[in-house]
């Protein structure tokens, strides 16, 4: 460690590992009950991991929730920016997953061919 | 592909662990294995959360869910549910023992919410093992500071300016003490940390060690530049062997970064760190004799001056502090002094550990800022007294300290307020009692430890804590004899004043402060020949309460005589000749007559 230059870029990269333990950033909800894992929520959220690991992007925190309801419509997807309503998704597949992050996570933009509902 | 999206944070201090943690550690990560999430999901191995009596603990992350009691069989379940389908599972969260209302997120609890965290910040929070983990958390950034951007005086200065005071129990001013080395002339200085923790029921150093350890490392390599010292030891005692593994990995991994060793920072500056295991005598706490333990010899105290800063380890000027002590001096650095100097009182300043222990709720680690009172750490953090008994005393300070009874527990917690009460700050440790301990026992009891404890060398302490114990022994079994009391406050004086070490000086203090604040009991022993909390076994007498109606039942039972009262009025016993055979409790219709008196 040869300066204070150094060990604040070392702690840059690193935090990206301890980043999810802290409560800010961008959140994507995946509905995990019975009626999303049978429409295939599992194989969706793994193919929203990629394309944000594929990407690089730092802060972004993956949760499950149960079952809102809305079961016709699973795959349901939550995108919430920090500061912005909770965009909900519905009938999503994994071939979506490029267009929800790259127009969504990155560039902030909903993607509204596949948008169910909107709330704060 | 490996995209890790939750972290399981298990406990892996040494209360959890022997609560089951590493059991339940392996259980997850099997059990996340053959679900196949391990490319998605990390356990990490954290140290102490504080929370013992809760354990084994466990925190989830991203939604940082706070699981208490977790048990191996709960493994599949957490997986299943939590890690697979996203859902919190309630029977495993922590739950307020007043209103029993469950509590999902750690800072929600009562335990954590009056406690300031700032040495045990990240103790629980990351793998101790990971030198990464430090540095994502801000390590190393005061290392760096003062090395590169601060000379050796600013710093000292800076720690001066911060009021910081010793944690090891005396609260000498830290800088002042740095200040002192530095200025001892001398090519070769060395610093030393006392990690030998050898108060009965302290564990306060061993979970920052456990939990934290690079903290402290940090703290003694700035040490070492502010004083001009370029070699370190820390003394650690064998009975810590987590703290002694999690130190050395520390050490190596510090080595390897380059914050230990040659030109650190690029500052031209070097530093060696060693750590010497101690046998876990108490005595070789105090710091004269923890030098001669380090140097190879027996390890008993000899006379100050010269103070270890002019003359210490092989003759060198040292400077040694306790772990807490060299714990706080990151924030400082980073923070600067007067932000530290806003926590506490006008001469106390910053937080302290305590280790939370005896008849209380939440037993534990809580982090206070001075200046808390005794009632809001007992009470608040602590839950309250165990079974919903009566609180009767706090023991503060280990063998050193003092009982403080029930109406000083608004006392705000400072080095001087408790000095002045008949106690001491000491290391941390908090023994809470309730109403079923016997006082005179509880001071027999740390007179045991010192007596046993002391290293022979000076008289007063080899000599004179033999015969105080004595006279506690033949008290509670129901011996004592006239002027014992004076007897003990005048041996106690004589200890005080004349002793070699800090072990004997205060080693009276527990006798003392019980005769301050529950001198009846000893008369009770003495004179009544009972034990009024019913411990001491020979004199567990027997009372007649308000609830008697005179049926002169256990009159005629008792075989001594020795119950008077007329018929319809209460009876009484007569404590002298009573031979504590029980037969009226177990004659009394009305459940009138109890142990104790
Ligand atoms: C009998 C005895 C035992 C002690 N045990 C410890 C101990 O276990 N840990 C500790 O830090 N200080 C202990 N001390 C205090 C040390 O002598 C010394 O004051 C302390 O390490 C200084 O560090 P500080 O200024 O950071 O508090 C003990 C003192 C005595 C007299």
């Amino acid at each position: 460690m040869k300066s204070l230059e150094e060990l604040k870029k070392l702690r840059e990269k690193l935090q990206s590992d301890t980043k999810l333990r802290a409560a800010d950033g961008i959140k994507v909800i995946v509905g995990m009950g019975t009626c999303g894992i049978a429409a295939g929520a599992r194989e969706v959220m793994a193919a929203l991991m990629e394309e944000v690991k594929k990407r690089g992007l730092a802060g972004v925190v993956f949760q499950q929730t149960g079952c809102i309801g809305m079961c016709e419509k699973e795959v349901l997807v939550d995108i919430i920016l920090p500061g912005a309503p909770r965009i909900t998704y519905g009938n999503v597949r994994p071939s979506d997953a490029g267009r929800l992050v790259a127009e969504h996570v990155i560039n902030g933009q909903i993607v509204k061919d596949l948008v169910v509902a909107k709330s704060v | 592909m490996q995209f890790i999206r939750a972290h399981v944070l298990v406990c892996g201090g040494t209360g959890c662990m022997s609560s089951g943690s590493r059991q339940v550690q392996a259980g997850l990560e099997d059990e996340i294995a053959r679900r196949g999430l391990d490319n998605e999901v990390k356990v990490v191995q954290t140290g102490c959360h504080g929370f013992c009596e809760m354990g084994p603990l466990m925190i989830i992350y991203p939604e940082g869910v706070f699981y208490v009691s977790v048990k191996a069989e709960d493994v599949p379940e957490i997986v299943e549910t939590h890690l697979y389908k996203g859902r919190i599972i309630e029977r495993l969260l922590y739950r307020e023992p007043l209103s029993q209302k469950s509590i999902p997120s750690y800072d929600e609890i009562n335990f954590y919410k009056k406690q300031r965290r700032i040495i045990l910040s990240n103790c629980g929070h990351i793998n101790p093992d990971e030198i990464n983990e430090y540095i994502a958390a801000g390590g190393y950034e005061a290392l760096g500071k003062a090395l590169t951007l601060m000379t050796p005086a600013a710093v000292t200065e800076e720690v001066k300016k911060s009021g910081l005071r010793g944690r090891g129990g005396a609260g000498f001013p830290t800088g002042m003490k740095w200040q002192f080395a530095r200025q001892s002339p001398g090519e070769k200085k060395y610093v030393v940390c006392n990690a030998d923790e050898g108060d009965p029921g302290a564990f306060m150093d061993r979970s920052v060690l456990e939990g934290d350890p690079h903290r402290v490392i940090e703290g003694m390599i700035i040490c070492g530049y502010a004083i001009g010292a370029d070699e370190g030891y820390i003394y650690v005692r064998a009975e810590y062997p987590l703290a002694i593994k999690r130190l050395r990995t520390a050490i190596a991994q510090a080595e390897e970064m380059g914050f230990l060793g040659k030109d650190v920072f690029g500052s031209g500056f070097n530093f060696a760190l060693h750590i010497k295991e101690g046998a876990g005598a108490f005595v070789c706490g105090e710091e004269t004799a923890l030098l001669q333990s380090i140097e190879g010899r027996r390890g008993m105290p000899r006379p100050r001056p010269p103070f270890p800063a002019v003359s210490g380890l092989w003759g060198k000027p040292t400077n040694i502090n306790n772990v807490e002590t060299f714990a706080n001096i990151a924030s400082i650095i980073v923070d600067g002094a007067e932000k530290y100097a806003e926590i506490g009182t006008e001469k106390s300043k910053g937080t302290k550990v305590f280790a939370l222990t005896g008849k209380i709720n939440n037993t534990g680690l809580a982090e206070v800022p001075m200046g808390i009172t005794m009632r809001e750490i007992i009470y608040d953090i602590g839950g309250g007294i165990v079974d919903g008994k009566k609180f009767k005393a706090v023991q503060i300070g280990g063998p050193s300290g003092g009982c403080l009874p029930e109406d000083m527990l608004d006392l705000t917690i400072d080095y001087d307020s408790l000095t002045a009460a008949g106690a001491m700050m000491g290391s941390g440790g908090l023994v809470v009692m309730d109403e079923t301990t016997c006082m005179v026992d509880v001071a027999k009891f740390f007179l045991t430890f010192t007596q046993s404890e002391s290293c022979g060398k000076c008289t007063p302490c080899r000599e004179g804590t033999k015969r105080m114990l004595e006279i506690l022994t033949r008290i509670t079994n129901g011996e004592g004899r006239e002027g014992d009391i004076a007897l003990l406050e005048d041996l106690a004086r004589g200890i005080k004043q004349t002793a070699l070490c800090g072990l004997g000086q205060t080693a009276p203090n527990p006798v003392l402060s019980t005769l301050k604040y529950f001198r009846h009991e000893y008369e009770a022993h003495i004179k009544d020949h009972v034990c009024p909390a019913g411990a001491c076994s020979n004199l567990t007498g027997y009372t007649i309460t308000d609830d008697c109606r005179g049926c002169g039942m256990c009159k005629k039972v008792c075989p001594v005589g020795a119950i008077a009262g007329e018929i319809k009025e209460r009876h009484v016993i007569k404590h002298k000749v009573c031979i504590k055979c029980g037969a009226c409790e177990g004659k009394c219709p009305f459940k009138a007559i109890r142990k104790g008196a």
